[in-house]
């Protein structure tokens, strides 16, 4: 594959980086965040870009459009996109080349089309603006390539606004945007990352199917292993602006060389231990929902959900955004009194509203949330985030409090000489995530709801917290629910599955029967969706499901 | 669009609320003024009998809540009462003056308002220019100096030294249209000096905050030329903020007009009202209190429903 080798192959070059530097400003000074990346890509070719956050694979991806983000800056290298000096080109060259020979799919679809516009509206103004095609021209194209993204209604859909298609919807009509011109080159920064199982993959697959229709060059930007295995000729990957290692898929899949692509490669191999008393589901549950409906306004949210949990195990509660699982964690902290059924906890009835329950019924139940940066007050220190539950339902006083603080953040593996004093912008996402550990465990509660404690964080990082989660369990014999959409986690971590969709539980047993067949419809549909490293698992399904 | 209609509704029924409400605490207001109405007024000739004769020639003599109904009444009706002063219908007396201030207020908005929102355009298109930093300066002090003051310089420098326009805006109703346009430009311009940096720096301000959101990124990515980007994504999502601004800054040219009718000697309602306060003509007052809430009212309204009406998520529905 050596490039240099043949005249030949250097005319296929299409994108070639060399040596490439972007600083960053960050407090006031400016750091090195690209640090010297040679990037080679063909025509036709799909490239993979993978790393944690902060990797500096956006920004690499983005700067292949001779763009870098405001507070940004080329410090050293050169990008040359078909000749082109893209870092020298003056803006009215690189905005001639943007969108009609190099285009960009972002993460988040809602908020990347204008809310005030109709979709074929956005889609036809990049041809017009290039003066490529004609309105009537556009929009006929626009149609066309809607029906190959298999939107629905193709010659009426982009006839919509924004909000008025669902994200995975989204998602293919700014596909079928930046091809409106049929660019050489494609930069997806992360598509799929905000987008369910079941709808991420029918996006797959059509975003692969139309590059390879017109051959379109792609940078497909993910940390998704999974994803990138199915979409990618070849991966790099990529580690605090360095890079790591690169190989053609196939090859980087079965042989990753460095130990940190190995470490990536791990990641998912994590299994709880099984609790020990699996065999005692006699016992009294801990907490037992039962037949709850909950309603917000008129309009009812919970149909009828039960389920029991016991101490030393982990019930998660898995379905895609909008099935209910995270109101079914507010009824039973009681900040959305169910309309019918009821909360038990240890066979005693819990008030439904949180205004009505004691002290002590409040103190046993806590929760930990997806956004650590949201839940943690940014003004408070460690001790006062720790101690407030410690004085409020403990009432221990300063020193006791100072005590435990200390216990706890040995608990959570944060050194507390270290830590005690800091504020939560001083820490790092995982740490974050930590403290708001500590914090609920301080109550001593008998059982914790995590609410997508891992989904904002890098898969290194998001291990970490559910191994801290598993000892803690094993040790303090604590009680989970463990609301997720991701069915990784759900293996590691899980003794029971709750299977939820619109609102309704639609299976629930032990994770080995859920996990083994025969499944029932949905759940089929769920884990058949979940993205496999074998490169070849999508061409499969796809062939299975038609 | 039945959610539109419902929401203007709703708001037109939270107007005239509140226009029931600043009817009660300005009649309250007057009601709570200390001394006699009509011992102020005759002074020193007072006398018990001409005093009590008075009281019941403006139905004073009847109980507080029942004159709050019959004023009310005729509010509804148009019907403002008599004047203190000099015993005329207040409808007509306010009439002529209440077109003499909309006529200026006019004047002032068609020439504030596009010329503020294409220099706030402007500014944010060319953001940290030297244009953008001179019309910042430029609108900032004018907004700085007091209303008299940039008055008094503008006559100094257009009627008395260059002598284009005059110093006295002293209409009448029978003056033509387009000498009272002339008559009227001095007192006009100074109106649109005091508004302008506030709608300027708002449509400025708004289009900025977004050009930071991803759609806006999108659109360079896109290849779209700056000024579309700007008048085509930012300025239809920076429409709330813009309209709320000129809304609350068309009502101060109606009514903050005061200082500058009275620089001018312009017949309008500021006058009017000054006059009245110092005459004690309260009916006059009260009217024209009134008459300046449902303007701020009308004007917010108005912003409201613009608002809604510019939000797609509102205008088309799922």
């Amino acid at each position: 594959m050596a490039s240099n080798t043949s005249n030949a192959a250097n005319n296929d070059v299409l994108l070639e980086i060399r040596g490439l530097r972007i600083d960053g400003m960050r407090d006031e000074k400016w750091h090195e965040i690209v640090k010297g990346i040679d990037l080679t890509l063909h025509r036709g070719e799909v490239l993979g870009l993978i790393g944690e956050s902060g990797a500096g694979k956006s920004t690499l991806g983005i700067a292949a459009m001779g763009y870098v983000k405001p507070g940004c800056r080329f410090s050293g290298g050169s990008i040359t996109f078909d000749g082109i000096d893209m870092i020298a080109a003056s803006e009215e060259k690189k905005q001639a080349l943007r969108g009609m020979r190099i285009a960009y799919v972002a993460q988040s679809a809602a908020a990347s089309f204008n809310p005030a516009h109709k979709l074929i509206e956005q889609f036809a103004e990049i041809p017009l603006q290039h003066q490529k095609s004609n309105k009537a021209e556009a929009y006929a194209d626009a149609k066309d390539l809607y029906g190959k993204l298999l939107l629905p209604d193709p010659n009426r859909i982009g006839f919509r606004y924004p909000h008025q298609v669902s994200g995975g919807q989204l998602q293919r009509a700014m596909t079928a945007m930046a091809m409106s011109c049929r660019p050489d080159l494609i930069i997806f920064d992360e598509p799929t990352t905000a987008l369910d199982v079941t709808t991420q993959i029918e996006v797959l697959m059509t975003m692969k199917d139309i590059v390879e229709k017109f051959n379109t060059a792609a940078i497909y930007i993910t940390h998704d292993l999974a994803v990138v295995a199915q979409m990618a000729d070849r991966i790099m990957v990529l580690r605090y602006g360095e890079l790591v290692e690169e190989a053609p898929t196939r090859i980087m899949l079965a042989n990753p060389k460095q130990d940190y692509t190995k470490s990536l490669w791990a990641v998912r191999s994590f299994r709880k231990t099984p609790a020990l008393n699996l065999g005692q589901n006699d016992n009294q549950p801990i907490i037992s929902v039962q037949n709850v409906t909950a309603a917000y306004g008129s309009l009812d949210i919970l149909h009828e959900i039960s389920f029991n949990l016991y101490r030393g195990q982990t019930v998660s509660v898995v379905g895609e955004s909008g099935s209910g699982k995270s109101t079914t964690a507010r009824v039973i902290t009681g900040l959305l009194p169910a309309r019918l059924g009821e909360v038990l906890f240890q066979g005693q009835a819990l008030p439904k509203d949180y205004r009505q329950r004691s002290k002590d019924q409040l103190r046993q139940v806590q929760m930990i949330y997806q956004m650590a940066d949201t839940a943690i007050n940014p003004r408070q220190r460690i001790r006062d985030i720790i101690g407030r539950p410690l004085s409020f339902y403990l009432g221990m006083n300063a020193k006791q409090c100072e005590e435990r603080t200390r216990e706890l953040l040995d608990m959570i593996e944060l050194k507390p000489d270290q830590f005690i004093d800091r504020f939560p912008s001083e820490l790092s996402g995982g740490q974050k995530q930590r403290i708001c550990i500590a914090r609920a465990l301080a109550a001593e509660p008998t059982c914790i709801i995590c609410d997508e404690v891992t989904s904002a964080l890098d898969q290194l990082v998001a291990e970490g917290i559910l191994r801290l989660l598993d000892r803690l369990q094993r040790e303090l014999n604590l009680a989970y629910m463990f609301i997720t959409h991701d069915l990784a986690t759900v293996k590691a971590i899980s003794d029971d599955v709750v299977v939820m969709l619109k609102g309704r539980i639609v299976e629930q047993g032990s994770k080995d029967d859920i996990f083994s067949p025969p499944y029932p419809e949905y759940t089929e549909k769920l884990l058949s969706s979940v993205p496999q490293m074998d490169p070849d698992w999508m061409r499969n399904l796809l062939a299975k499901r038609s | 669009m039945l959610s539109i209609l419902r929401l203007t509704l709703q708001r037109l029924g939270l107007g005239v609320l509140v226009l029931f409400v600043v009817s009660l605490i300005i009649f309250l207001g007057v009601e709570l003024l200390p001394g006699d109405l009509c011992q102020a007024i005759q002074g020193q000739s007072a006398t018990e009998s001409t005093v009590a004769a008075c009281r019941k020639d403006l139905g004073l003599d009847q109980s507080a809540p029942t004159r709050y109904v019959h004023w009310l009444q005729g509010i509804v009706k148009g019907d403002f009462g008599k004047s203190l002063a000099n015993g005329r219908q207040i409808s007509e007396l306010i009439s002529v003056r209440l077109q003499n201030t909309f006529f200026l207020a006019i004047v002032a908005a068609v020439i504030a308002v596009p010329l503020s929102l294409t220099l706030g355009i402007l500014a944010a298109l060319y953001r940290n220019s030297w244009f953008d930093r001179t019309i910042n300066v430029f609108t900032l002090s004018s907004i700085s100096f007091p209303e008299f003051f940039v008055a008094y310089i503008l006559i100094l420098v257009f009627s008395v030294k260059l002598g284009w326009f005059p110093s006295l805006s002293d209409v009448s109703p029978d003056t033509p249209f387009f000498e009272r346009l002339y008559k009227v430009f001095l007192p006009a311009l100074t109106l649109t000096l005091v508004v302008m940096a506030h709608m300027m720096r708002m449509t400025r301000a708004a289009i900025i905050n977004l050009m930071a959101s991803p759609y806006i990124e999108m659109a360079k990515f896109k290849g779209l030329s700056r000024g579309r980007i700007i008048l085509h994504h930012a300025l239809p999502n920076a429409w709330a903020p813009i309209v709320n601004v000129v809304a609350l800054n068309l009502a101060y040219l109606i009514v903050g007009v005061v200082i500058v009718e009275v620089v001018f000697v312009y017949p309008g309602l500021g006058q009017l009202i000054v006059d009245s306060v110092q005459k004690r003509d309260i009916p006059v007052v009260q009217a024209c209190s009134i008459i300046f809430a449902a303007t701020y009212v009308v004007l917010n309204l108005t912003a409201d429903i613009l608002s809604i009406a510019t939000n797609p998520r509102l205008l088309h529905p799922r």
